[in-house]
C-alpha cells in the first residue's frame, strides 16, 4: 500500500513534467529554447513515470524491463538533442531576436 | 490578437482538464493516460506546423519519449509485461531515427 502511494507520486509528477514541457515546445520561440525545453520532458518527465511503475511492481520482469528503459532512455536521449542542436545550427537555421551571445557562431569565425 | 490566442490556448486546456478530471468516469490510470494523450496532440501540431525541418525532428523524438511513459502506463493497468518491450524497441528505433535525420539536415553522407 506504502509502495503504490510512492509510485504514484512520482507518476504523477512525471506526467506534470511531460505537460508543461510539451507547452514550452509549443510556446517558445526558437529551435534552441524548444529542445532545451522539451528535453526536460526526457529527464524527470517519462523517467519519473518509468521509476514510479518500477516502484509499484518491484523486482519482477516487468520491473526489470522498467529499470533497462529508464538507463537507455537517460544514455541515448542527451545524445540526440546534442546532434539535432548542432546540425540545426550548422544548416543555418537563424536564432531568436532576443539572442544575447552565440559562442559557437564565434568560435567558427575564429577558426577560419 | 495576441491576447485572443492567449485566451484560446487556455480554454482548449481548462476544458480538457475539466473534462478529464471531472466528467469522464473512468479509473486514475485512464485519466493519466488521457493527458500524455493530449500533450502528444500539442507535440503533432508541432510536427504539423513546425516552420524549420530541426523543430519536426525535436518534435518525433519527444513523441517517442512520450509514447514510452503511456505504454509503461498501459502495462501497469493491465499487468502484461510485453508493453514495455514495445517501448524499449520504440525507444531504439527513435534514437536511430534521430540520429540518421540530424545527420541528414546537416548534409553529411550516413557513413561519414
Amino acid at each position: 500500500m506504502t509502495r503504490e502511494f510512492i509510485g504514484m507520486i512520482f507518476i504523477v509528477l512525471g506526467i506534470t513534467f511531460d505537460f508543461f514541457g510539451v507547452l514550452g515546445l509549443v510556446r517558445l520561440p526558437d529551435v534552441y529554447n524548444r529542445l532545451q525545453a522539451a528535453t526536460k520532458c526526457v529527464t524527470f518527465g517519462s523517467a519519473g513515470v518509468l521509476f514510479g511503475v518500477f516502484i509499484i511492481q518491484g523486482f519482477n520482469n516487468f520491473g526489470f524491463k522498467v529499470l533497462l528503459g529508464i538507463v537507455f532512455i537517460f544514455l541515448t536521449s542527451p545524445v540526440a538533442a546534442h546532434a539535432i542542436a548542432r546540425a540545426a545550427h550548422r544548416s543555418g537555421i537563424p536564432l531568436t531576436k532576443e539572442t544575447v551571445v552565440d559562442q559557437y557562431q564565434e568560435d567558427k569565425e575564429l577558426k577560419d | 490578437m495576441r491576447l485572443l490566442r492567449w485566451f484560446l490556448g487556455l480554454l482548449f486546456i481548462a476544458a480538457f482538464l475539466y473534462g478529464n478530471f471531472f466528467y469522464y468516469q473512468g479509473i486514475i490510470f485512464y485519466k493519466l493516460i488521457n493527458v500524455i494523450l493530449f500533450c502528444s496532440l500539442f507535440v503533432l501540431f508541432r510536427v504539423l506546423f513546425g516552420p524549420s525541418p530541426a523543430d519536426r525532428i525535436i518534435a518525433v523524438d519527444i513523441l517517442g519519449i512520450l509514447i514510452i511513459g503511456l505504454l509503461a502506463l498501459l502495462g501497469l493497468v493491465h499487468q502484461q509485461s510485453f508493453f514495455m518491450d514495445i517501448g524499449l524497441i520504440w525507444a531504439l528505433m527513435s534514437f536511430i531515427a534521430s540520429l540518421a535525420f540530424a545527420k541528414i539536415l546537416e548534409r553529411r553522407d550516413l557513413d561519414d
